[in-house]
């Protein structure tokens, strides 16, 4: 099997690129070096979890990946743009083309149904209203949710409220996922459904899948695992074999 | 129109709040709509005043009386054309509760100086024909359904006693002054049965014979009667009418005071309740950025959120104003001419709604569009 996850910076043709990443947060005087020279490779249709202990920079790092924050040194490439060198405004634009968040705490607002929702992203595009409900449609049928389009957040479980996340992530077919803690406040079979589904779109839908966890079962789930510890980047496990 | 569903999922979200922000807008909107209103009415009066008129009235104050024979003094000053005079009244018609201005008027010489009161020659003819006749404004009339041929007792406050008229005419004509016509009556009826200050008389109005001779004329009135136990103070009649309104203090002032401080206090609520609105929300705003919405998107969301609450609260606000007006100016009848709500101060008031909308919101909304995606997700 190929090996499609490198940390040694030494990959030319991946999906996702970050080169010699710091960041480093000021408290007062004292600098805190969150991530520290940070390389890493992903090709296309990877799965990856990240693993490590509270304040080791995996949600920093998944932070930097979907251009929600900027790095203090380094690079960062995502399918030819360096988003690194991007203005505010443009690195808005990027994201709503190339990523899908998938948030712990589900983030699905309150007011509106599931279908509004998952609709949200495709605001933000050209297509006719039709169109829209097509793909809303396909996602929420991809997630199991066909039949609760018009169910507001609280009507739905945990796990379906996840699920219509993930529908909301996908729906605009985005580069890659970003999931932060995606089972982190499920239970373990509600957890279990949602590591399904991501599982199932990394490899019948080829999706790049990034995501952030402490739960060791749910990295099993991943092609490879990568541990994180005081802002490095350790080696990358897969299957159970040693990269 | 596609963002419109976020912007109104967003509205409703906590109707109570919602409805209660946009109650304190109709407030305020009302209450503008009401004090443009009486601002206007207070303006009115000063606007429907002779220009070739004079008011004489004493020094000290209006209510200290005047002798009557100033009249003729006056008379003999070069450019004074006619003298008549009115004495305040002061009465209640049925109950205490219906009072309006009632004046005495000196009926051999009134018409010619106050050409503008809006009756008929057979009016006039019939008033002058009945000492215990009666003309007053349309206002009044219409308040208390009375009608030519009524027999109207009132009741004396200043004059005790029970005083008999007969409606002979109602005041009716185009000019707004027809409104604002009080109940006027016979200055000999009062003379004959008053018990005290016979002789005397509350203001006379001159008329001049050139509008721009008044305040040369003026001053030769003042000066006539200068160093006299009754000294004068004399005015064009638009001064003296704008006199009235300084009598119950700077109505314009109270006014905009109380404009401003229903604005300010209209700000802070509902900017409190915008910035609780934004901090309940900072996730869901952070989690549209971070779908990406643009900051400038989220800055015009929660703009719009505060301006569509303003413009429903400020639209019936003067909706209820223009309802409201007619009944008040009814109630008003005779003391103040009619309420209008003219169409440049609804559109103002529409203006100041937009406008505390957008002020009211804008710290907020900024801090909205300055959030940052990471900070806002890690709050919990």
């Amino acid at each position: 099997m190929v090996f499609m996850v490198r940390v040694d910076g030494k990959s030319e043709n991946s999906l996702v690129k970050v080169r010699g990443v710091d960041k480093v947060y000021r408290r007062g005087s004292e600098e805190i070096h969150v991530l520290q020279r940070l390389n890493l490779d992903v090709d296309a249709g990877d799965f990856v979890a990240f693993m490590g202990p509270s304040g080791s920079g995996k949600t920093t790092l998944l932070n930097l990946l979907g251009g929600l924050d900027v790095p203090t040194r380094g690079t960062i490439t995502v399918a030819g743009d360096e988003i690194t060198s991007m203005s505010g405004s443009k690195l808005t634009t990027w994201r709503a083309r190339h990523v899908g968040f998938v948030f712990q705490m589900y983030n699905l607002i309150p007011v509106m149904t599931a279908f509004q929702n998952v609709e949200l992203p495709l605001l933000l595009t050209n297509l006719s209203k039709a169109q829209r409900r097509t793909h809303v449609e396909t996602a929420l049928e991809m997630v199991g949710l066909a039949d609760r389009m018009n169910h507001s957040p609280n009507q739905l479980s945990g796990g379906q409220e996840q699920r219509v996340g993930i529908a909301r992530a996908i729906v605009a077919d985005p580069t890659f996922l970003l999931c932060d803690e995606p089972t982190g406040d499920l239970d373990r079979k509600s957890a279990d459904e949602v590591l399904t589904l991501l599982h199932r779109l990394s490899k019948d839908f080829k999706k790049t899948i990034l995501m952030v966890t402490h739960d060791p079962l749910a990295a099993t789930r991943a092609d490879v695992t990568l541990h994180m510890d005081k802002g490095v980047l350790m080696e990358g496990v897969r299957e159970g074999a040693i990269a | 129109m596609k963002y419109s569903r976020i912007l109104f999922a967003n509205l409703f979200r906590k109707k109570i709040r919602t409805t209660l922000t946009i109650g304190s807008f109709a407030i305020a909107l009302l209450l503008f709509g009401v004090l443009a209103a009486v601002r206007v009415a207070f303006s009115q009066g000063a606007g429907v005043a002779g220009v070739d008129r004079l008011v004489v009235r004493n020094k000290t104050s209006i209510i200290q009386p005047l002798p009557l024979s100033y009249r003729e003094q006056m008379l003999r000053l070069s450019g004074v054309k006619e003298v008549t005079f009115l004495n305040w009244f002061g009465g209640v018609y049925q109950d205490e509760k219906n009072f309006f201005p009632q004046m005495a008027v000196d009926v051999p010489t009134y018409r010619s100086v106050v050409t503008d009161i809006g009756v008929t020659d057979a009016e006039w003819n019939a008033f002058v024909a009945d000492r215990q006749g009666v003309i007053v404004g349309s206002s009044i009339a219409d308040r208390f359904h009375f009608k030519v041929g009524d027999h109207i007792p009132i009741k004396g406050v200043i004059f005790q006693g029970a005083w008999d008229f007969n409606l002979v005419g109602i005041a009716k004509g185009d000019a707004a002054a027809g409104d604002m016509l009080p109940f006027i009556f016979h200055e000999d009826y009062l003379e004959e049965k008053r018990t005290y200050g016979k002789g005397t008389i509350g203001w006379y109005v001159v008329r001049i014979e050139h509008p721009d001779d008044s305040a040369q004329i003026s001053k030769a009135i003042d000066a006539t009667f200068s160093n006299s136990p009754f000294e004068t103070k004399s005015d064009s009649e638009k001064e003296f009418a704008a006199s009235w309104g300084k009598q119950l203090g700077n109505i314009k002032l109270i006014i905009m005071t109380i404009g401003a401080v229903v604005f300010v206090t209209l700000l802070l609520v509902t900017g409190n309740t915008m910035a609780t609105a934004i901090r309940e929300r900072v996730r869901e705003l952070a989690v549209l950025k971070a779908l990406g919405y643009s900051d400038q998107f989220v800055l015009w969301l929660v703009l719009a959120e505060g301006l569509t609450i303003a413009v429903i609260g400020g639209l019936l606000g003067l909706g209820l104003a223009v309802l409201v007006i007619p009944g008040m100016s009814k109630a008003l009848a005779g003391l103040l001419p009619p309420l209008v709500l003219l169409p440049g101060d609804t559109a103002l008031g529409v203006v100041f709604a937009i406008g505390a909308g957008v002020l009211s919101t804008l710290l907020p909304a900024m801090s909205a569009m300055r959030m940052r995606v990471v900070d806002a997700l890690r709050r919990v």
